[in-house]
Formats: C-alpha cells, sequence, structure tokens
C-alpha cells in the first residue's frame, strides 16, 4: 500500500528471522507515516485543544490537500510549491468553517460536517476522478529520496549495523523519515513558538474564556477564523504529503482523519502530559507515531483485516476516553471502601450500642 | 467622559414574557467620577453595564465615551477604551494560561496584537511591578497557572489586568459578591488604591450599601429600568445606609429588596 511496505521485498508467508525482519521493517514504515501524520494531528490539537472547536473539517481538508498537490504536481508544477499551494487551500477550507461559525452562527459540529461534505464534491472537482495516481511523477517524497542517496547516509548506516550483525534489521532509506520528521518537529516548534506571541496568546485564551479575550479588545471572530485556518493547512499539508508518500491521491482518504488525529492527541497527552504547550505539541508528535504503531501491531493479528483500521481507531479512543475515568471511579470507590471499613471498626471498638444495633439489621 | 442619552432596551419584546431593562435612562459621568450603582434584583444594572460595553445594544439611546458615539461599536472594538471585571471570578482570566501570559493579555486591550511575543523580559518586570500593587505575592507565581489560584487572588488579578493599561472607563459588575467577606474586603480595598492610583473613571455595581458608601464621589439608585435617586459629590457624603433605605421606601413606597443582603 506504501511505499515502506513496497519497500519490504520479504513475503509476509515466510517464517523465523524472516519474519522478524519484516516485522521491523513495518514498524518502521509506520513510524514513518506516523510523523507525516503528525502535521495532521497538530492541527487537530490546534483546533480541539487551542480552540476548543472539534472542528470536522479535517476529514474533508485532508483530502483537498492531497488532491490540490496531486493534480498540480500532474500539470507539472514544481512538487515543493504543489505543497504549499495544498497547505493554502487547506487554510481557505478551514476559514471557511470559521465563518460559517462566527457570522453563520452556525454550533461548531454542524459548521464543520457542512464544510466537510462540501469538500467531498470540491475534492472531486479538482480531481475531476476519484483517484488520481502520482508513481510515476517526480514529487517531494522522490525528490528528497534521490537527493538522499547522494549523501550516502544509509550506506553508512548499512555498513555500521552489518559490521555487529543487525544490517538485514535496518531499513534500506532513512531519508523520508529523517527529512519528515525534521519538518514535522519545525512545524511544532513554529506552533510552539507562535502561541507565544501576541496573536497566539489571544488564541489560546479564546479556547479558554472568550468573553474575556473580547473585553480586551480581541476580535474573537477574526481569531477563531484564523485558528481553523491554520489548523486545516497543517492538514492539508499532512494530506498532500501523504498522498505523496502513497503514491496516489483518493478521494476517500479523508475518511475518518479526525478521529485518527483526535487519538494521536488523547494518546500524546496520557503517555507526555500537557502541562505546557511546548509539552503537548510533543505529547501530539509522539502520538501520532504510537497510534501508527498500536494500528500496525493490532493489525497484525490473524483476525483483523486492514479494512478494520477504522474500528481499530474508535476503539483506540474510546479506551482512552472511558478508561481514565473507570480508573477513577475504582480509585474513589476503593477509596470509599477502605474509609467505610476503617469507620465500621471504630463503631465496633467504641460502643457496645452501635454494634448491637448492627446486629439487628 | 460618558454620556447614556435615553436608553431604552426591552427583552422578549412582544411576548409575555416582555421586560424593559431599561427604561430611558440618562448618565453622564466626568473625567474622575467613581459612581456607585445600588438597586433591587431585575432593576437593570448590569444590563446598563453590558450596555455601556457593548456586550448588549441598546434599542434607543445613544452611548458617548470621551466624545466618540459608540452605540454601535462592536464590543471588542470599544473594549479599547473600557476595562471590566466581572462577578464571577472564573470570567475575568484564563484558566489555563500563566498568570503573566494572562496580563500579557490584558496588556494588549490598548494597541493591536502582532507576532511579536506577548511576554518579554521587559514587561515581564512590568508585570511583577504591577503585581506588587495587590500584596499578595502574585509578583512571585508569574509561571503559575491562573486556574490554581483562589477565587480572591483571580479576581484581584482580573481588577489588575482590567486598571493597569488605565482604561477610559472601569465597569465593575458585583465584582466582591462572589467573595467570602475577607476576600471582599481585600478586593474592596484593592478597588479604592487602584482607582485612585489610576485616576479611573469608575461604575461600580453593589449589592452592598455600606461598600456603595464607603466608594466613590458620587452614587445612584436604579429600580424598573431607571434610576430614581442620585447623590451627587456634595450630597453623598452626608448619606447612611437607613437614609438610602427610607428614600428607596418614600420613591417606590415599598421596602428595597436587593440582591442579597443589604447590611452586610
Ligand atoms: N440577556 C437577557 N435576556 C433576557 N432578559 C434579560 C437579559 N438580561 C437581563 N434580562 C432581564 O432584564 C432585567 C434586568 O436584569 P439585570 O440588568 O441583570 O438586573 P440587575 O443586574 O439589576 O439585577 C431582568 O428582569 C432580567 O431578567
Ligand atoms: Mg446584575
Amino acid at each position: 500500500m506504501n511505499v515502506a511496505e513496497s519497500r519490504c521485498s520479504h513475503s509476509p508467508l515466510t517464517i523465523g528471522p524472516q519474519e522478524e525482519i519484516y516485522m521491523f521493517t513495518a514498524l518502521f514504515g509506520s513510524v514513518e507515516v506516523g510523523v507525516i501524520y503528525a502535521i495532521m494531528a497538530l492541527g487537530v490539537y490546534l483546533s480541539f485543544r487551542i480552540l476548543d472547536f472539534p472542528d470536522l473539517t479535517v476529514d474533508g481538508s485532508f483530502v483537498t490537500g492531497g488532491a490540490t498537490a496531486a493534480v498540480l504536481i500532474i500539470s507539472g508544477v514544481n512538487p515543493f510549491l504543489a505543497t504549499i499551494a495544498a497547505l493554502a487551500a487547506g487554510f481557505l477550507a478551514g476559514c471557511v468553517t470559521g465563518i460559517l461559525h462566527t457570522k453563520g452562527k452556525i454550533n461548531p459540529l454542524l459548521s464543520g460536517i457542512l464544510m466537510m461534505i462540501a469538500l467531498y464534491s470540491i475534492n472531486l472537482r479538482i480531481m475531476d476522478k476519484p483517484n488520481v495516481p502520482l508513481l510515476s511523477e517526480e514529487t517531494v517524497i522522490t525528490k528528497i529520496a534521490s537527493w538522499w542517496q547522494g549523501i550516502g547516509f544509509d550506506s553508512m548506516m548499512q555498513s555500521l549495523f552489518t559490521s555487529i550483525g543487525l544490517g538485514d534489521y535496518i531499513p534500506s532509506t532513512w531519508g523520508i523519515f529523517i527529512v519528515m520528521f525534521i519538518i514535522a518537529f519545525a512545524i511544532k516548534k513554529m506552533v510552539d513558538l507562535f502561541l507565544k506571541t501576541e496573536i497566539g496568546l489571544s488564541l489560546r485564551a479564546v479556547g479558554d474564556n472568550d468573553g474575556m479575550v473580547r473585553s480586551f479588545s480581541a476580535n474573537t471572530d477574526w481569531l477563531k477564523v484564523l485558528g481553523l485556518g491554520i489548523s486545516n493547512a497543517l492538514v492539508a499539508f499532512s494530506g498532500a504529503l501523504v498522498a505523496q508518500y502513497n503514491g496516489f491521491s483518493d478521494v476517500g482518504m479523508g475518511i475518518g482523519m479526525i478521529i485518527i488525529g483526535l487519538a494521536s492527541v488523547i494518546i500524546g497527552e496520557a503517555v507526555i502530559g500537557n502541562a505546557t504547550i511546548v509539552r503537548a505539541t510533543l505529547a501530539v508528535l509522539v502520538g501520532a507515531i504510537l497510534y501508527r504503531l498500536i494500528v500496525t501491531l493490532a493489525l497484525r493479528a490473524d483476525f483483523l483485516e486492514t479494512g478494520d483500521m477504522k474500528l481499530i481507531t474508535a476503539v483506540i479512543v474510546i479506551f482512552a476516553l472511558v478508561v481514565p475515568k473507570l480508573i477513577d471511579k475504582q480509585k474513589a470507590g476503593a477509596r470509599k471502601k477502605k474509609r467505610a471499613a476503617q469507620l465500621d471498626s471504630a463503631k465496633l471498638n467504641g460502643g457496645d450500642q452501635v454494634a448491637a444495633a448492627r446486629t439487628d439489621l | 467622559m460618558l454620556q447614556l442619552e435615553q436608553i431604552y432596551k426591552v427583552f422578549y419584546e412582544g411576548t409575555p414574557d416582555e421586560k424593559i431593562a431599561l427604561n430611558q435612562l440618562y448618565l453622564h459621568m466626568k473625567p474622575g467620577d467613581f459612581v456607585t450603582v445600588i438597586g433591587s434584583n431585575g432593576a437593570g444594572k448590569s444590563t446598563l453595564m453590558n450596555i455601556i460595553s457593548g456586550n448588549i445594544f441598546p434599542d434607543y439611546g445613544t452611548v458617548n465615551i470621551n466624545g466618540t458615539n459608540m452605540t454601535a461599536m462592536s464590543e471588542h472594538k470599544r473594549a479599547r477604551k473600557i476595562g471590566r471585571v466581572f462577578q464571577n471570578p472564573l470570567a475575568g482570566t484564563a484558566p489555563t494560561m500563566t498568570i503573566e501570559e494572562n496580563l500579557a493579555l490584558a496588556y494588549n486591550r490598548t494597541k493591536p496584537r502582532t507576532l511579536q511575543f506577548g511576554v518579554t523580559k521587559k514587561r515581564r518586570d512590568f508585570f511583577r511591578e504591577q503585581l506588587e500593587i495587590l500584596h499578595l505575592g502574585l509578583e512571585n507565581r508569574l509561571q503559575a497557572k491562573v486556574g490554581l489560584l483562589s477565587g480572591g487572588e483571580r479576581q484581584a488579578l482580573s481588577l489588575l489586568m482590567a486598571t493597569f493599561t488605565k482604561p477610559d472607563i472601569l465597569l465593575l459588575d458585583e465584582h466582591t459578591a462572589a467573595l467570602d467577606p475577607a476576600r471582599a474586603d481585600l478586593i474592596t480595598k484593592l478597588t479604592k488604591e487602584i482607582v485612585e492610583k489610576f485616576q479611573l473613571t469608575t461604575l461600580m455595581v453593589t449589592h452592598n450599601m455600606q461598600q456603595a458608601l464607603d466608594l466613590g464621589n458620587r452614587l445612584i439608585m436604579m429600580d424598573k429600568g431607571q434610576i430614581i435617586f442620585q447623590a451627587n459629590e456634595t450630597e453623598k457624603p452626608n448619606l447612611t445606609v437607613e437614609k438610602l433605605l427610607a428614600e428607596f421606601q418614600r420613591i417606590r413606597g415599598e421596602a428595597l429588596l436587593s440582591d442579597r443582603s443589604l447590611l452586610a
């Protein structure tokens, strides 16, 4: 399906060490993909956590990014420019959702759903067909890969690991992973810095207490539009990279994207925490990678198929939302029981009357 | 500084719930005036504040601030001239942001927001200096999340945030009502100090008649959307709670039922 898997020549039917090597390659592939999707998850973090706006535009704007980049690349535009154009398209889509909500006074969920549905048709219009293959095109991914080949890093790693007998266990190329990691990390850093600027601070306050922000002369409508624009710009940027990574843009590739983003945010927060912005955005990166690893491992179970991925995602999110509450309840229950036991024993020791009364019950 | 002319506001017009919240109200304030507002529950005090701040718009009448007609100006634009503290201590601050970030947000009330950092070293020093006015030690907790502060601390911070940029008008709507008596006294004292220090033109709603008498140079009493009694600079110092109650009785022919305990 994706480059990482097609790069792996091992047959899944082989057993023993081969199987193990296949597994490593698959896991590395999922980390690689996770880093690209992390950019989308950062977008979701901005809308969900910073603006407190559950924005479902994401399912559509992810495809808008892929579609815009694919169509521009096919028509001969430089793939880097095409990817930037995708980012701009996502920004516009997010702004429209923001305007629907702030000027049209439509509820946040509905604004997002309306935009998501509208984008489905718009994405089809952009691509002119449900699927645009990019396999024979120069893309950002192929450009990075060929530039990376020239550096000689891979052969160095290969000889290094071969010398310690692990040559088979490392990926054949590190280029995509490293470059994507740098891009994702740079975007994280930019988000961190942006959220510390005067505009960024007011954006955060909008999600926190928007009446208060207005009383300090910030235009909350405009800030919401801007925030949703930036959020969807990141989502579309990620969509453009994913399309180039997979070698096609498909009108259905955004389905459930919002839940994947949310899963990444929640998993990351559970593992890393969100005490500060710097930490919270790091959590999103880690969460996106962990999410891919979990899904890859889950799909290895015999009774699960690729088509079950969305179900697995939904289950992960449900678990992440419900389990902490259950644990809290459990803890509270245990505390209550302990206290009841203590009080009971105090009663028994404290007076015969109470004890007698109890036996009557 | 502030002129309200014939302000009229009705809610749920044309329904059985129709309620005239403000009925042709006039109010003029000179620069440096500190007007305390008392009145029964539902008299229209909060509506008055909301109309001045642009949170709601009057059906009739004009709002002039500093010589500019602002009747139809949006809330956030008007906020450049207005500082506000709400009754709810949670309403005036952003809980997940730090003390210095909240102050940075408030610092921008009078200027457009840019892509500069909100908290710089210079500003941090300035914030620290301002926080010292509160005597709560918040100047040593600049990086603490505001959500961790007590109600009193949050309200003190809200008060500082609303005032340290010297607004043309300061609006206080029962900003001590949600606090325990000790905290309420602290905020009252701070209000007095800050208003004097910055020479702010202030309109303060309070349910506490003694507070209304202790603070400010003028007093107005509202009922049923109108100002039914006023005391000017020369009259106010001679007022007592008993006189106010008697005044209400005389005008309305019934006892004053305020929001909460009157003589608190
Ligand atoms: N947003 C609103 N919608 C409908 N009715 C309102 C609204 N705000 C205030 N009112 C009504 O207007 C009247 C005056 O309210 P308010 O100004 O809050 O009184 P006060 O602050 O003096 O207690 C009340 O009867 C109240 O129910
Ligand atoms: Mg009120």
